[in-house]
């Protein structure tokens, strides 16, 4: 990494947000925006993002942004698409970036239409797992055995019961160009991949791994800890979908057992100390294990024809 | 404040809100050890460190201490210091 100038002159989401200390997704859309340059409009749909950046008066955006409802983020980035088509605006690129709760669930009707008219929009989804917003709501995308506000765990409760929802597939499903994963783990990872879907036109998407100190509970300062070892675990496989295909995935360097990854969040607390914990974690670990079979996330495992990328 | 017709605000206005305030911990960083390697420009989620020239700079105006800095840094030339008010 070179030593460049890099102040608030260049930055374009700069400081005085008001993200808690440590947000993962804050440093994601950071690494977003350094990817796709100035000449983008960002369509934010309600959740977290929308929240810590819209204190009237006060925005953190150097590049032209709206918010609007949480179910119809994808709707009205075709809808500055049209816009800009109509004002013959070529230079210019739409971006939505969504939570996982208005990605997975309250917008998922309106960015299935999206992605099958192929509008051409880069739809990033800044996943942290639940509805951080409102403190911690469970979400499709909140990972098995976590405990939510909604399901919390206790007694006769062991959390959240039902896997996350495999968006990613169900997207590259609609038969789109490109569909990708990242974590906030690898940053230059992050941006490679932002670069490469800009690339591409129509309907595209990049599904990022937020990690929340506030809500996951662990200290401010493990937010990439936690999201490696998320990586490094299997439990968040990363890789590229070109025409409904993996076509690259990142390997694990080292596998850690799910555990190192469930331990350092509070939210996953009561599988250690129930006496059956251990047959939830094994559930966990199965899961883990599919993912890295499935993509091929070990060396020894890479499907044919996948190019391998460490 | 005034209110714009469709609540328009511009661009980089939250400068005007120091979240330096928020901080109970203090990133110090140490120059003799730096490496200069750029990560804890890189990792900040506050975009609060910066590079002056040759040297580091932590904006203390805007940094809500959150430690990320100091834990990834490879060198280990950040060290956080409890904030005295």
């Amino acid at each position: 990494m070179s030593t460049q100038n890099l102040s608030n002159d260049q930055e374009l989401f700069v400081s005085g947000h008001r993200a808690c200390h440590g947000c993962g997704m804050s440093l994601a859309v950071r690494h977003i925006l350094k990817a796709t340059g100035k000449d983008v409009i960002v369509v934010t749909p309600t959740g977290c993002l929308e929240t810590f950046t819209s204190p009237y008066g006060y925005s953190p955006w150097r590049v032209p942004w709206i918010h609007h409802l949480f179910e119809n983020g994808p709707a009205i980035a075709t809808g500055v698409v049209a816009a800009l088509k109509a004002q013959k605006r070529e230079s210019e690129r739409v971006v939505a970036i969504g939570g996982d709760g208005s990605t997975f669930d309250i917008g998922f009707g309106s960015l299935s239409g999206m992605l099958e008219r192929g509008d051409d929009v880069l739809y990033i989804c800044v996943d942290n797992g639940a509805y951080m917003n409102t403190g911690g709501q469970r979400s499709s995308a909140s990972p098995i055995y976590s405990s939510t506000t909604t399901d919390p765990a206790g007694k006769r409760s062991l959390g959240k019961l039902q896997k996350k929802k495999d968006l990613p597939t169900i997207i590259a499903a609609h038969g789109v160009p490109y569909v990708a994963t990242a974590s906030v783990a690898y940053l230059k990872d992050l941006q490679k991949k932002v670069k490469k879907a800009m690339g591409y036109h129509g309907a595209r998407y990049i599904q990022i791994d937020s990690t929340c100190p506030s809500v996951w509970g662990f200290p401010s300062d493990q937010t990439l800890e936690v999201a490696r070892r998320g990586v490094q675990s299997g439990m968040v496989p990363l890789f590229e979908m070109e025409d409904g295909e993996v076509t690259k995935v990142r390997k694990i360097k080292k596998k850690i057992p799910v555990e190192e990854y469930l331990k350092t969040q509070k939210r996953f607390k009561h599988i250690f100390s129930d006496a059956d914990g251990r047959e939830e974690i094994q559930t966990i670990q199965a899961l883990a294990d599919s993912n890295i079979e499935r993509y091929g996330l070990l060396k020894k495992t890479a499907p044919q024809d996948a190019e391998v990328q460490d | 404040m005034e209110i714009t017709i469709g609540a328009v605000v511009q661009g980089g206005t939250s400068l005007g809100y120091k979240t330096g305030t928020w901080r109970d911990e203090r990133p110090i960083l140490d120059m003799e050890q730096c490496k200069a390697c750029g990560v804890c420009v890189s990792v900040c989620p506050d975009s609060a460190v910066h590079v002056k020239g040759e040297t580091y700079i932590i904006d203390y105006d805007y940094c809500k201490g959150c430690g990320l800095c100091g834990y990834e840094c490879p060198a280990d030339a950040i060290s956080m210091v409890k904030e005295e008010k």
